[in-house]
Order: C-alpha cells, then structure tokens, then sequence
C-alpha cells in the first residue's frame, strides 16, 4: 500500500506540466475515478484547504491523501513520490543547463521564452485579481502593496516579500479585530 | 554552513508562498537574488525551463538552485526546506486542526494576504515586461527582439482565445515563444542590427 502511494504519485509528478491546477485535473482522474482513494466532495474539500494554506498545491494534496490512507507515512511516501521525478529531472538538466545556455540559438530562443513567462505570470496574476473581493480593505491593500512593488523593482530597491505577506495578513486580522470590536460596541 | 543556508531559505520560501504556482515566484526570487544565488536573467530563463518540465515551480527552482550552489546535498537540501512547510501543516490540518480553515481569525489573515500575494504577482509580471522591452531603470534604450516577440506573442494568445475559445497552454506558449525568439533573432542579425 505505500509502495502503491509512491508510485502512484510518482507517475502524477512525472506527467504534470506546469504545476498548480494544471496538476488537479491529473490528480482526480487517478484518485478519485481509478483508485478510488476519495470522492469529489472530499477532493473540493482538500483542494480549498490547499488554497488557503502555503505551499504547492500537489504537495498539499499528496500529503493529505497520503495521511487518509495510510497516516504519516503514508504521507511521507506520497510527498516523495510526487517530487522526486521533478527532483531527478531538474538535477540533471543543471549538470548541462549552462553550457547549453551558452549555444548562441537557445540564448535567442529565450529572448522569447522570456516573453512568454511574463505573459504566463501576468495571466495568472490577472486571473487571481478577479477573484480578490472588491470592498475597500483588499483593493486598498493590493494597490498599495503593487505600486510600492513595481517602484521598487524600477528602482532596483529592495522589497521583502515576506515582510509584505506578513503584513498583508496583520492587516487583515486587524480589521477584522476593529469591525468585531465594532460590531459588539453597536449591539451594546 | 550552505546547506542549512539553503535548507533555511527555502522553508521560508515554502512557508510564505500564498497564491498558487504563481504565487511563490516573487519569493523565491526575492531570495534567490538576496543571495546571489542568480542572475535576474538566470531566474526567468529557468522558470522558462520550469514551465516545459513536469512539477511544481517551487520544487523545481529549488532543486536546481541546491544543485549549483551545493550539487546533490545541496539540491536535496533546498528541496526539502521547500515541501516541510507544506507537509507539516497540511498533517497537522488533517490530524488535529481540522476546522482550522474554517476559523474566523485564519480567514481574517488570510484575506489580507491573498491581495497582497495578488499584487506581487502582478507587479513582478509588469516588471519582467517593462524590464525585458528595455524600459526599466529610466534608461530608454528599447531591446527590439523582446518588444517583437512580445506583440506577436500577445496577438497570437489573444487570437487563438477569440478563436478556438479556449487559452492556448503553456507548454505551447513556450515553444512558440521559443521559435519566435530565434526567428526575430536571426533576422536581425541578418539586418546588422545588434541583438
């Protein structure tokens, strides 16, 4: 049975271009229809855990499948499965990557990938941006956290990212702590 | 003592990216740089490469910034630092914490983070642009391969999105991308224009 979890999240981490969600389509059709492992309601249920913890989001759900079947091991040995082939792959490419990026064709070749990078970030970017809740307090927090983020890069100025994170999630407890307060006042 | 260093970063990395696969590229290099680990350049050309391999981006860039700074130790190192956020906290949800997601103060922290991890991939998107046309530092001196590449690019993702109703995949954005990027390249060598 751990053996059946490494492998089975060892050919998902094999097979998965792109990371992120492009993975979850992968996961279902393998957890939920082949295996059988869970259902759809309990598939939604880890996804938006997943969502609204740090992470990568296949590590998250081969930890969490992991941990239903088989407890912590069984966790351990979905997490491992599901990064070793990145971990295999990618240590062999940095054997030959700088040799190979000093060809002459693939250094033009990523003049362009690097285009296309900014257009997948700025895609995902705008596609999350629909989804931030259009009330004072996170259109206030995102312009801010944006422009101070851009002028500094412009700038090449230091910006800690996890210094704004950190922030970002202060400032979200306070105001809940504020309008709690509030609230309690009103009713009193 | 790089391997801790490295162990130590990217458990940071791991444990402050909000937001999805996009979501952990500011951070990661925010620290990649901090440390002179690589070159702006060396980031993106690799998350490129990221983009045309199986995985996650985080697992990735840490597993090729281990191998350069610290070969196999190294690579395994910084790997681990990346996924122990996840694995401890997602154990800890699914054993003891179970109604952690539903908790009010969680949901107050996180609806503070989530613009913020929104507004950073979005900035380090419109920096990567501004600076890759040429147009960063208030040095106006315009890189023309990458402003080619870049409107041919967008005409054809928009294109193909008005057309076939569904966006066209990374993977292929890349290799398109690719092509392109030799094609504008070579024909501009041809010109005698200095690429």
């Amino acid at each position: 049975m751990l053996w059946q979890l490494f492998f089975t999240f060892f050919k998902i981490g094999l097979f998965t271009f792109g990371g992120g969600y492009a993975m979850i389509a992968n996961i279902r059709e393998v957890v939920v229809t082949r295996r059988g492992w869970l259902d759809d309601d309990e598939l939604l249920e880890i996804i938006t855990v997943a969502e609204s913890t740090p992470g990568p989001i296949a590590i998250n759900l081969a930890t969490y499948v992991g941990y239903r079947r088989r407890g912590v091991l069984g966790a351990a040995a979905a997490t491992l499965g599901v990064v070793l082939p990145s971990f295999v792959i990618i240590f062999a490419i940095s054997m030959f990557l700088d040799a190979f990026m000093a060809n002459k064709y693939v250094s033009f070749a990523f003049v362009g990938v690097k285009c296309a990078v900014a257009i997948l970030i700025l895609k995902a970017g705008l596609s999350m941006l629909g989804k931030v809740k259009k009330r004072p307090l996170p259109l206030v927090l995102f312009g801010t956290v944006f422009a101070l983020m851009l002028v500094c890069e412009l700038l090449a100025l230091s910006f800690s990212t996890v210094f704004a994170i950190l922030t970002g999630g202060l400032v979200g407890l306070i105001s809940y702590a504020i309008s709690k307060g509030a609230h309690k006042g009103g009713a009193a | 003592m790089i391997y801790l260093v490295l162990f130590l970063e990217f458990f940071k990395v791991g444990l402050f990216c909000f937001g999805g696969a996009f979501g952990m590229i500011p951070l990661i290099r925010d620290t990649v740089l901090s440390h002179g680990w690589l070159t702006d350049e060396a980031f993106y050309d690799f998350v490129g490469v990221c983009e045309s391999t199986p995985g996650p981006i985080a697992v990735n860039v840490a597993t090729y910034v281990g191998a350069t700074q610290g070969g196999v130790l190294g690579s395994a190192c910084a790997t681990l630092g990346v996924i122990m956020p996840s694995f401890i906290i997602i154990l800890l949800i699914a054993a003891v914490l179970k109604n952690l997601t539903k908790n009010v103060w969680f949901a107050a922290f996180l609806s503070g983070v989530k613009p913020v991890a929104v507004a950073m991939i979005l900035a380090t998107g419109v920096a990567l642009v501004l600076k890759s046309v040429g147009l960063a530092k208030l040095n106006f001196s315009l890189h023309v391969p990458s402003l080619v590449v870049f409107t041919v690019l967008c005409a054809v993702y928009f294109a193909v999105k008005r057309l076939r109703k569904k966006a066209l995949s990374a993977i292929w954005l890349i290799l398109l991308s690719a092509a392109l990027g030799i094609a504008v390249c070579l024909a501009l060598e041809y010109c005698g224009i200095a690429v």
